[in-house]
């Protein structure tokens, strides 16, 4: 009998990703609330990571004609001390009812594991950038060379040597002309020749297949090929984020840890979006500088405020480093919304000039103390600031924040879907 | 002294080629196995969940159920919560067998044994799996299924096959034939029967039929209930088949899915009456085989000892007051009766003589197995075979739990002479499946008037219908009937002890 043995370990894996996608299409309203709680109990860091997520089966239900209740008659091994006739005593309400441990059917909640992507897109999918097409419609596409086949003409520096030696071969072949070992053969010959006839007629010959040599060049212009190269257009795919953060004395742990969590949310927004995202984490007092991530909220420092200082060294850096039409640039500022007096003029100065232009987004947040009662008092002077720019027409976008739990349904307000929200004005 | 096969835990195809070939040796020439060729497939983890999520099956339809069983058993099994099968084999010819790739050598010998020999002989032999499978076409069959669910969805929309199948499945396990017809299903012909059917519509399409005037409908005269009551089929158990047949306003597409769920539930139907004999049967195999190769030295000692390590595991029986206890074990219960049938058929004692006269003494072990295997389930197979001696062993008792008793629940007989046969019946029926299930039968339908299905639910020891889960199955019931549809739960004395009524949900209209 003929017996198959198969490896089917090599088989494209995923059969069930079919299924698993209807399972969550259909789910999804369902899961999605569940990704929404479960990232607020999560730490920021870890919010995005998948993981498992708990719905409840009502929708995700599959009934069936079951039976319960009524007399129940079983067999069961291991007597010890019965005898017929006993009575056992009734443990509690419906104890003798054997839930079965199936496949939770017999639970309202369904638990699973999403993996990290499934959870990040269903995390993110009603948001989306900002649309900022009529600002930066050029910005955001550049002009990309790709290679496209060969030319007969071109610059010295793109002649492709191997296009060129084939077709010139294939040239000296169909005109046959000599080669180096018919001539040398040849030569050979009229060495060793000793009757003169033979000999000269020999050297005409040579001198025949010299002359064809001379009018059959081994490389002649027609050969000459060059690589051909044509423009397209190309998205840009890669962004760079500014971290801007006052970390002067006035800012606490708690401020710092709220302007992180915004951070973060935003890089994991950015990171979908772009294959390539670059973090620049600038710091200030009155003087900035820009860190690493760990200095940037973790290091101590001190001293006054100027925020101005902070804008300048984006500018800087986005001079040097980050030009404007290869890179998405997006910035957010986190403060608790000091600022000196005397530096709102330059601040004002140095956004709408030099750093709004380049900018898809700008963020501003402004960070409270848990508890919030600074709120209630009057704006501080950066928010006075940024509100004055904003309704000149600046595009900005602000939010204050002081509780964690705030932080995602301010970021879900900044990138909602401007469709869905058009009407909702923001504060 | 012969050639041990493999030396160690690890493995490679040559090696399992060997164990094949030796486990096949003694399972035709000591056991006298009839089986189907075998096709034995290496598999991954990650297969193996894929596999668990289609019932199974190596190809199924798409169906977002499938994906969130999918989804449970990955979450339990990455936690740890749940080992995988060591292996699954499937009712086919060939009988496909897939063998998880970290089994050690002894494993996969203990596996080859157990599915492509032990489970293989009972699916070719016995008469349930013969009457109600087809284990030639059932391949064909789903990959016919799986890509006629793809078309429906291409023509129909996802949302609309969604919808059938969901109803469908509700109704799965009342979709089945209980009683053998006038005719073997023939999975191939089904297949065919779908393109031929398909082919006619398009060959006598013509659309000018839409244009022609309906006349008047003509009134019919009253038939007597009797005589519609034949004409439908009715009482009818088959509630897929019902609907499938006749119910008014399902497109041919919609029969066709009704059809394939009902053909898949029918297949699956002889292994949820046979679990016992089934594990019982593959297990008794790989012990015999197993021994066998260690007699012969093909296997050391080390390994035997690694197979009893897991041998003893598959047919532990944790006692009822066991934490781990969840119901009998099938593969302790089962491989427990075939050894006992062994010991009866060549070492009878004197009660085993006047127990079962027909069997013990007779020694012929193996012919008498294999006619057991060949001819009984469950149900049968315990009310004939259990015997005093396991009962006592297993030290079985009845308990009877009546609600209404105030004193507790009674023990009503244990394993003493008194009890024995008691005991063995009770056994018996808890694993008859027509008995597990709830008898739910089509029984009438008003067709003059609001065409109104009904159903009666013959309620037995007062045991009635989940309620929410009933509403929710009649619910996908109605709106595959597109009418109202009762549920009537009576008891055995014909009293009404509730009723369900359900309409269909409006968008089904569509249909």
């Amino acid at each position: 009998m003929a017996i198959h043995i198969i490896d089917r370990r090599l088989n494209p894996g995923g059969k069930s990703l079919e299924n698993r996608q209807r399972f969550l299409r259909r789910a999804k309203s369902l899961v999605q609330g569940a990704v929404k709680k479960t990232s607020q109990e999560r730490d920021i860091k870890d919010v995005l990571e998948g993981g498992e997520v708990t719905i409840p089966l009502d929708g995700m239900h599959e009934p069936r004609f079951r039976r319960e209740g009524g007399t129940r008659d079983m067999v069961l091994p291991g007597n010890k001390k019965f005898i017929e006739g006993d009575y056992l005593q009734r443990s509690g309400q419906g104890s003798a009812k054997d839930s079965g441990p199936g496949e939770g059917d017999s639970e309202d909640a369904f638990r699973f594991v999403l993996s990290r992507d499934e959870f990040v897109d269903l995390f993110l999918d009603d948001l989306e950038l900002p649309d900022l097409a009529k600002r930066k419609i050029a910005q955001t596409e550049s002009e990309g060379i790709q290679r496209a086949g060969y030319t007969t003409s071109g610059s010295p520096a793109n002649i492709s040597v191997s296009r060129t030696v084939k077709l010139a071969l294939a040239r000296r072949i169909a005109l046959k002309r000599p080669s180096k070992e018919e001539i040398d053969e040849l030569e050979a010959a009229i060495a060793a020749a000793t009757d003169e006839d033979e000999r000269a007629e020999l050297v005409l010959r040579l001198e025949k297949l010299k002359a064809k040599t001379k009018r059959i060049p081994f490389i002649d212009p027609l050969d000459i090929r060059y690589r051909r190269y044509e423009k397209v257009p190309r998205p840009v795919a890669q962004a760079v984020m500014f971290c801007l953060m006052d970390v002067s004395g006035s800012m606490s742990e708690h401020m710092k840890d709220l302007a992180k969590r915004f951070y973060m949310l935003l890089y994991v927004f950015l990171k979908r979006r772009y294959k390539h995202v670059e973090i620049v984490f600038i710091r200030h007092t009155d003087r900035a500088e820009e860190v690493d991530e760990q200095t940037f909220f973790y290091g101590p420092a001190s001293g006054g405020t100027l925020v101005s200082s902070a804008l300048q060294a984006m500018h800087e850096i986005v001079r040097e480093r980050f030009n404007p039409s290869d890179w998405n640039i997006y910035a957010a500022q986190a403060s608790d919304g000091d600022n000196s007096y005397s530096d709102g003029e330059l601040t004002g100065l140095l956004l709408t000039e030099k750093i709004l232009p380049v900018c898809q987004f700008f963020a501003y947040l402004e960070v409270g103390e848990s508890g919030g009662s600074a709120f209630d008092l009057s704006d501080s002077s950066l928010w006075t600031l940024y509100e004055r720019l904003r309704n000149s027409g600046a595009p900005l976008s602000m939010r204050k924040v002081s509780e964690r739990s705030e932080i995602f349904p301010v970021f879900h307000d900044l990138f909602q879907r401007r469709d869905t929200a058009q009407e909702k004005a923001a504060p | 002294m012969t050639e041990r096969l493999f030396e160690g835990a690890d493995w490679d195809f040559h090696t399992l080629q060997r164990i094949t070939d030796a486990c096949e040796e003694v399972a035709l020439k000591d056991l006298g196995l009839d089986v189907y060729p075998n096709q034995i497939e290496v598999i991954t983890a990650e297969q193996m969940l894929d596999a668990y999520s289609s019932v199974g099956m190596p190809l199924f339809y798409k169906h977002w159920s499938f994906g969130k069983h999918f989804a449970y058993h990955e979450a339990s099994y990455r936690k740890g919560l749940m080992g995988l099968a060591y292996e699954i084999v499937i009712n086919s010819s060939p009988c496909i067998s897939y063998l998880m790739e970290e089994n050690t050598a002894t494993m996969q010998t203990l596996v080859i044994a157990h599915a492509a020999f032990g489970h293989n002989h009972f699916f070719k032999n016995n008469y349930l799996f013969k009457q109600w499978t087809d284990a030639e076409g059932i391949l064909d069959y789903l990959d016919f299924a799986k890509n006629y669910v793809m078309q429906c969805e291409e023509r129909y929309g996802r949302t609309e096959v969604e919808r059938t199948l969901d109803a469908a499945h509700a109704l799965m396990s009342h979709g089945i034939d209980r009683y053998p017809g006038k005719k073997q299903l023939d999975l191939r012909e089904e297949e065919k029967r779908a393109g031929r059917r398909r082919q006619h519509e398009e060959e006598v399409f013509n659309d000018l039929w839409r244009t022609v005037p309906k006349g008047a409908s003509k009134a019919r005269t009253a038939i007597s209930l009797e005589r519609r009551r034949k004409l439908l089929g009715l009482p009818q158990e088959n509630l897929l088949y019902f609907l499938e047949k006749s119910a008014p306003r399902l497109a041919p597409w919609q029969r066709e899915l009704l059809r394939i769920v009902r053909h898949i539930a029918q297949y699956f139907y002889p292994q949820s009456q046979t679990k016992v004999m089934n594990e019982g049967t593959a297990t008794y195999v790989h012990y015999r085989i197993m021994t066998q190769l260690h007699q012969q030295g093909r296997i050391t000692d080390g390994n035997f000892l690694e197979f009893l390590g897991s041998h003893t595991n598959v047919v532990f029986q944790p006692e009822f007051d066991d934490q781990r206890f969840s119901g009998f074990n099938p593969y302790a219960l089962g491989f427990a009766m075939m050894q006992d049938i062994e010991r009866i058929v060549a070492n009878p004692s004197d009660e085993d003589r006047e127990w079962f006269p027909d069997i013990a003494g007779k020694n012929d072990v193996m012919g008498v197995l294999r006619d057991v295997w060949a001819n009984y389930r469950d149900e049968s197979f315990i009310a004939q075979f259990l015997s005093p001696k396991l009962m006592r062993q297993l030290r079985m008792f009845h308990l009877h739990d009546d609600p209404e008793e105030r004193a507790g629940i009674r023990v009503d007989a244990i394993h003493d002479e008194r009890g024995f046969r008691r005991v063995r019946r009770e056994l018996a029926r808890q694993h008859d499946v027509g008995y597990i299930d709830a008898n739910i039968e089509v029984v009438d339908v008003d067709l003059s008037g609001d065409r109104r299905l009904i159903l009666h639910h013959r309620v037995i020891k007062g045991s009635q219908l989940n309620e929410t889960d009933a509403k929710r199955v009649l619910q996908h019931l109605a709106d595959l009937w597109t009418y109202d549809v009762a549920l009537i739960e009576v008891d055995g004395s014909d009293k009404v002890l509730r009723e369900y009524v359900v309409s269909p949900r409006p968008i089904t209209a569509a249909a």
